[in-house]
């Protein structure tokens, strides 16, 4: 039975979305999305600096891709339109990836500017994934302003800490109508299939494949633990229980 | 004349177009957008469109980002 994923009308198959940051050696991003089979892929948008000879990131996205530029950069919801709209005029489609960010120590979002922004850029069309703080109140309002899924983070940016809100997540998994994707703070393939085996809808990880000795096997490690969790979420994991409960027979043997 | 480029003062040749502008700085026109006086500028405009004293253009790609 084929399990795909549906935002914004676009059908995804694969739900580990990759960020194309901090790869020291930007080659090695095609391969890395290549051989992970990915769907969606973020990048950022930056002021052109000529002369720096740098590689244009979109030669190393593979064609049918899902493109989703992030609004990095911007701290108010004014910027991030500004942001998202110069980032549709690049042609890559409407999709953008919501992320205001005034708090530089800990890179958290803000949640209030994010659901401004959510108003102007619905209307204008985009499909909108907020990156939030995990709020159920405000995951509700940012569904009713016309998110297309949120984005709550496990734990801060780049931290590797992993699913440190997952008591929160898990809430707006039970409650939120849209897709719940698991962005930001997830350092290890296990913290991946937590997320999916709790029920996330998919996983967004940029920093622990980035930064791997190896990005192609680590990105292959998170695609084994995302579908690992998936499956167990989809046939039901067990209940967990205060006291034993015997996977073999009890009776007397031996004595 | 003086203009802002990506936030920075620059000179450049007197009634040059946007279109001229991209093409001098050896700009792939494919992978950048155009930000003129904080209005998109689409691409088959830059021809059109003659860059005066003091106006600022933003120029941005796409990088690396998650």
């Amino acid at each position: 039975m084929e399990d795909i994923l549906e935002i914004g009308g676009r059908r995804i198959k694969n739900r580990l979305f990759i960020g194309t940051g901090k790869f020291p050696d930007k080659s090695v991003i095609k391969d890395v999305l290549v051989s992970a089979k990915v769907d969606v892929v973020t990048v950022a948008l930056r002021r052109v600096d000529p002369g720096s000879g740098d590689d244009n990131i979109l030669d190393n996205v593979p064609e049918g891709c899902i493109l989703m530029p992030n609004t990095s950069g911007a701290r108010n919801a004014e910027e991030a339109v500004r942001i998202a709209r110069l980032a549709r005029a690049m042609g890559c489609g409407d999709w953008i990836k919501l992320e205001i960010i005034n708090d530089n120590k800990y890179l958290l979002p803000d949640n209030t500017e994010s659901l401004r922004a959510i108003d102007i850029l619905v209307k204008e069309g985009f499909t909108v994934l907020p990156y939030m703080n995990p709020d159920l109140t405000e995951a509700r309002r940012m569904v009713d302003a016309g998110a297309a899924a949120v984005m709550p983070l496990g734990s801060p940016i780049g931290s590797n800490r992993g699913l440190k809100t997952g008591e929160i997540v898990k809430i707006m998994i039970d409650e939120i109508k849209v897709p719940v994707v698991v962005d930001a703070g997830l350092g290890k393939p296990s913290q991946a299939a937590e997320c999916m085996e709790m029920g996330c809808d998919a996983v967004l990880v940029n920093t622990a494949i980035a930064i791997a000795d190896d990005p192609e096997q680590m990105a292959k490690a998170f695609n084994m633990a995302v579908e690992a969790g998936r499956i167990a979420y989809r046939f039901s994991s067990g209940k967990i229980s205060g006291k034993a409960s015997a996977s073999s027979p009890l009776t007397g043997f031996l004595r | 004349m003086e203009i802002k480029i990506n936030g920075k003062a620059q000179t450049v040749m007197d009634d040059m177009t946007i279109q001229v502008l991209v093409e001098d700085r050896g700009l792939d026109a494919g992978r950048i957008v155009i930000e003129y006086n904080y209005t998109i500028i689409p691409r088959e405009k830059w021809g059109d469109i003659i860059i005066s004293d003091e106006d600022n253009i933003e120029i941005v790609s796409f990088v690396g980002g998650g």
